[in-house]
């Protein structure tokens, strides 16, 4: 019988890349190659309007996405309200509220 | 009779292309639009790495540019380079046996990122105002204050799709460096944050600088782009960015903003280039032939490249293809290529 010792192990923080699927994030990127452009400047997440009230940060969603770690990315995405401040700024060029649609779509059953 | 050459172009790399074309026996003749010598870089204070004084390259090389004899004509804007021949604003055609373009390039206008506010409201500058400021050693905000808090900003009008520049200008990381240093030693009180997408530190004591720009003066360095920046009612600026690295935005009052800007294709590239049937680069510089043993060639022959005209570049690359390209101009006369 296992002892309990009173705590317990904790889930790993390691983004896997080994054992994450990456099916879905390569659907996403097929759809919009130019997201593998992204240069993480954060000019995004500092306009996001929704991200400077609540914790939503759009490019850490979409970056974690990007590495197969999908877990809440659709409740996160839901955050946003498609103001599109983050494109008009992104120096990419970006399609942001592509992005956020695309993540929704694929992953709404995650 | 020795043969002519037409340089496009009095700046450093114009310069030392000429001195080096006379030493090989040619005539070298230097067409320069403005009304003085020295380009860009005589509007400069210090260059980096070393915080030499810009004077000492400019002055020796115009110095060198009258000594040798070298013919110049200053005002002359060139509108049209055909094979063998360069015509002037004024109608004026020139005939020439080979012509080296060194007309640099353009510094980007900071109006064009409006979300910065350069040109609408106070205490936003430009890396050139700064250089200008620090030259007539008047640096202080708007209102004749010491600054007690300067950002600085890499990146803007380089490495953006927004504004038509997808390039990286090369030399801003470190003149942002050199001027956190320069702007600590004035103000050693001030606390100075510098807002980066990439470090770029490409060059011999660049890394070094970088370094002693982080210990030996405490200058910050934020890893994010700053997304705006609007005006405070006391005249500062507040500025917003995201924190990449702990991942939550950042706001900040500022009193100066500086704008690292970057280096852009010249307009006059796109005449001079169907005038002459050399090409540009998608970005609007010109296209050297190949990247490595004729990159101070255009695509077309007897016509060359050297400095910035053809990527943005530091004084001694610029200096380096300035010699270069004297010896393959050499080369094409004299042997016919
Ligand atoms: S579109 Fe969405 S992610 Fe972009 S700034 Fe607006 S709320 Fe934020
Ligand atoms: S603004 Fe564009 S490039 Fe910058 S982090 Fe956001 S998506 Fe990436
Ligand atoms: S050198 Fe640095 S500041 Fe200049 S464009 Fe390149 S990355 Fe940006």
């Amino acid at each position: 019988m296992a002892t309990n010792f009173g705590f317990s192990i904790s889930k790993p923080r390691v983004i896997d890349v080994d054992t994450n699927n990456l099916k879905k994030s390569n659907e996403i990127l097929a759809a919009l190659p130019e997201l593998q452009s992204c240069i993480g400047c954060g000019s995004c997440t500092a306009s996001c309007t929704a991200g400077n009230l609540t914790s939503y940060n759009f490019r850490k969603v979409h970056t974690l996405v990007r590495r197969g770690e999908y877990a809440g990315a659709y409740e996160e995405m839901n955050k946003c309200m498609l103001c599109g401040k983050c494109r008009l700024l992104c120096p990419r060029g970006i399609n942001t509220r592509r992005v956020v649609m695309l993540i929704k779509k694929c992953l709404g059953d995650f | 009779m020795s043969k002519r050459v037409v340089v496009v172009g009095g700046g450093i790399s114009g310069m030392q292309t000429a001195l080096s074309l006379k030493s090989l026996g040619f005539e070298p003749l230097i067409l320069e639009q403005s009304r003085q010598l020295g380009g860009k870089v005589a509007d400069w204070h210090l260059l980096f790495p070393s915080f030499t004084p810009a004077e000492e390259v400019t002055v020796p090389l115009i110095r060198a540019v009258r000594q040798n004899g070298i013919l110049v004509r200053l005002g002359c804007k060139v509108v049209s380079i055909e094979s063998r021949r360069v015509i002037l604003c004024s109608g004026e055609r020139i005939d020439c046996d080979a012509v080296v373009l060194c007309s640099g390039s353009t510094l980007f206008d900071a109006t064009i990122k409006e979300e910065y506010g350069y040109g609408i409201y106070d205490n936003v500058y430009t890396s050139a105002d700064i250089e200008k400021m620090m030259n007539n050693e008047c640096v202080a905000t708007a209102s004749g204050a010491a600054p007690e808090r300067i950002a600085i900003l890499h990146c803007v009008g380089s490495r953006d799709e927004k504004v038509c520049q997808r390039h990286c200008s090369k030399v801003c990381c470190i003149t942002g460096v050199k001027q956190a240093i320069e702007l600590k030693k004035l103000f050693p009180k001030a606390e100075i944050f510098n807002f980066y997408m990439d470090i770029r530190m490409f060059g011999p004591g660049y890394e070094e600088l970088y370094r002693q720009a982080q210990i030996d003066y405490n200058i910050h360095f934020v890893r994010g782009r700053i997304s705006e920046a609007s005006p405070l009612m006391d005249g500062r600026v507040q500025i917003k960015a995201e924190d990449t690295l702990t991942g939550r935005p950042l706001r900040m009052s500022v009193d100066m903003l500086v704008l690292m800007i970057g280096m852009r294709a010249n307009d006059d590239n796109a005449f001079l280039s169907s005038s002459s049937g050399a090409e540009l680069a998608p970005n609007g510089f010109f296209k050297s032939r190949n990247s490595f043993v004729d990159n101070v060639l255009s695509t077309k022959d007897g016509i060359f490249l050297a400095g910035t005209v053809s990527s943005p570049k530091t004084i001694g690359q610029s200096l380096n293809e300035a010699t270069t390209v004297a010896h393959r101009v050499a080369e094409y006369l004299n042997y016919g290529n």
